[in-house]
């Protein structure tokens, strides 16, 4: 069953950045692209489960505060070490001005 | 390419990288790892932190036994390199093998700095590798009396790895401050702060006297007529690079092994990579520096294995550091010693940056402090003003409100 939860309001987020969102007891990160997208991805880093809210997006990266882990924060794709393991991406959709995500079913 | 293969001593995070990269860059020749400990390669930054806070220690493995076998990386451990036959290119183990290279790179890493006053007591313990970090690991009990000797980055993330275990904490520091190597006072100070609140006595401006074993302990004299009893003491002086294997080769050291820009030695078929190395930084005119850290190891062994490879790339990244203690991170990024001028920006719940600037208003180096990962995006983005050696102006680094990334697109 898809399940589609408000994560935040689109002005809560800058244009190439990231805020975090807590659900339930799972944690994810929320995307603005440059081209003003948003995007949705599981909320810690797989490499030491450090939240990404706090690291940078530059284009479509996002790259890990602590030891610069990135991922392409679109497709969740690893970049390179330190870390080898791809982060978890959820459909998002923007209605009304909320930034909406579906997370039914996996892992958070 | 011809191909006897390549080889590389030492398996630590700059030669694992390297054995890596290689692969990554589509090297299909033999790739031979060698590793002095009995261990698979692993990240040794948790040792003085995340491993010696968890009950059971642990180990994070760079990569699984698998991917090195995907990989094709053939790992030799418990091994050592005793010679290299430059002219015959080839590197002697001390099992009788030999193994020939076509390109050889050293990441022998380096030791810790031994204390000449504690070399008799045989209880005093070091931090480099997996095994000393469970030998300290086993003195942490609750209630035990720790004496850190050096108020550095290991001694100070020790110290408060003992203090989180319940152990009674002394940090002896023989500077008038913690951390005077790398770290700017303001930050050291919050630091200090830190460790007293929680309990651990630090001792700066002490100079030990003597170091006694009496029945299952230690007394560490000081100068100043006062003496510190402890059940175990951990000694964090500082670290020796490893050049010796080099130095009998006939190879160029200077503070480390010898390397360009391109981190080849004075053997263009010999290259070195992280704590074992001195290197120029084109950011600061060529200054020649060696560095023992994480993220320089991992750029360092990159970027020697696509030089191995015949590409002719200069080193380029910045200098990076991180330190965990307490709920507190600190970053600094840059050398900080390169500063006449510093700028502070306040980042909220006590967290600060200080921004290092040279005689020019260039940006050299960035610095902060904060609870868990407050500064490390101002940090990040303070590397990339460096690179691009910008000189932005003063009242927007202190100026919270203004973005850094806006001042990177200026």
């Amino acid at each position: 069953m898809p399940e589609w939860i408000v994560a935040c309001a689109v002005d809560d987020v800058d244009e190439e950045d990231v805020i975090r969102f807590d659900h339930d007891g799972r944690t994810f990160a929320i995307y603005r692209s440059p081209d003003d997208e948003f995007f949705a991805t599981h909320g810690l880093c797989t490499h030491e489960k450090v939240h990404l809210a706090d690291g940078l997006v530059m284009d479509d990266i996002i790259e890990c505060p602590k030891h610069n882990g990135r991922f392409n924060y679109k497709t969740g794709a690893a970049r390179g070490a330190p870390v080898c393991v791809n982060l978890q991406t959820y459909p998002v959709k923007v209605e009304a001005g909320k930034v909406m995500i579906e997370i039914g079913g996996r892992d958070g | 390419m011809a191909d006897a293969g390549m080889v590389i001593v030492g398996a630590g995070e700059a030669g694992t990288r390297a054995a890596f990269a290689l692969r990554e860059e589509g090297y299909k020749g033999p790739v031979n790892l060698i590793g002095a400990e009995r261990h698979l390669p692993y990240e040794r930054p948790p040792l003085s932190k995340e491993a010696m806070a968890l009950a059971g220690g642990g180990m994070k493995a760079i990569a699984d036994a698998e991917r090195f076998e995907q990989a094709g990386i053939r790992l030799i451990l418990s091994a050592a390199a005793i010679s290299i036959d430059r002219a015959a290119r080839k590197v002697k183990l001390e099992s009788g093998a030999s193994l020939a290279y076509d390109r050889l790179l050293l990441a022998t890493g380096a030791r810790p700095r031994r204390l000449a006053i504690a070399e008799n007591s045989r209880r005093c313990v070091y931090l480099r590798t997996h095994d000393d970090a469970e030998a300290i690991r086993s003195h942490l009990r609750p209630g035990a009396r720790i004496a850190v000797i050096g108020g550095g980055f290991i001694g100070l993330e020790l110290a408060a790895a003992a203090r989180m275990r319940g152990c009674a904490v002394t940090v002896i520091e023989a500077e008038k401050r913690l951390l005077t190597r790398a770290v700017p006072a303001e930050i050291a100070a919050v630091l200090h702060e830190a460790h007293a609140k929680s309990g651990v006595d630090i001792r700066c401006g002490a100079a030990i006297t003597a170091i006694g074993g009496h029945g299952d302990g230690f007394s560490i004299a000081l100068a100043d007529g006062t003496s510190i009893d402890a059940d175990a003491c951990i000694i964090g002086i500082g670290a020796i690079p490893n050049t010796e294997f080099a130095e009998r080769a006939g190879l160029a050291v200077e503070n480390g092994v010898r390397v360009d820009a391109r981190m080849a030695t004075s053997d263009p078929h010999i290259f070195a990579a992280g704590d074992c190395c001195s290197f120029p930084l084109g950011v600061y005119a060529g200054r020649r520096v060696r560095l023992e850290a994480w993220r320089n190891a991992q750029d360092q062994g990159n970027l020697a294995a696509r030089n191995m490879l015949g590409r002719q790339e200069d080193f380029a990244a910045i200098p990076w550091f991180w330190s965990d203690q307490f709920d507190l991170s600190i970053q600094i990024a840059g050398l900080v010693d390169e500063g006449v001028e510093t700028v502070r920006r306040e980042i909220g719940e006590g967290a600060f940056i200080l921004f290092h600037l040279a005689a020019d208003g260039r940006l050299v180096a960035a610095s902060g402090i904060g609870q868990g990962n407050a500064v490390a995006r101002d940090i990040r983005l303070a590397e990339m003003l460096i690179a691009k050696k910008a000189r932005p102006p003063r009242d927007k680094l202190a100026a919270a409100e203004t973005k850094l990334k806006t001042l990177l697109a200026a």
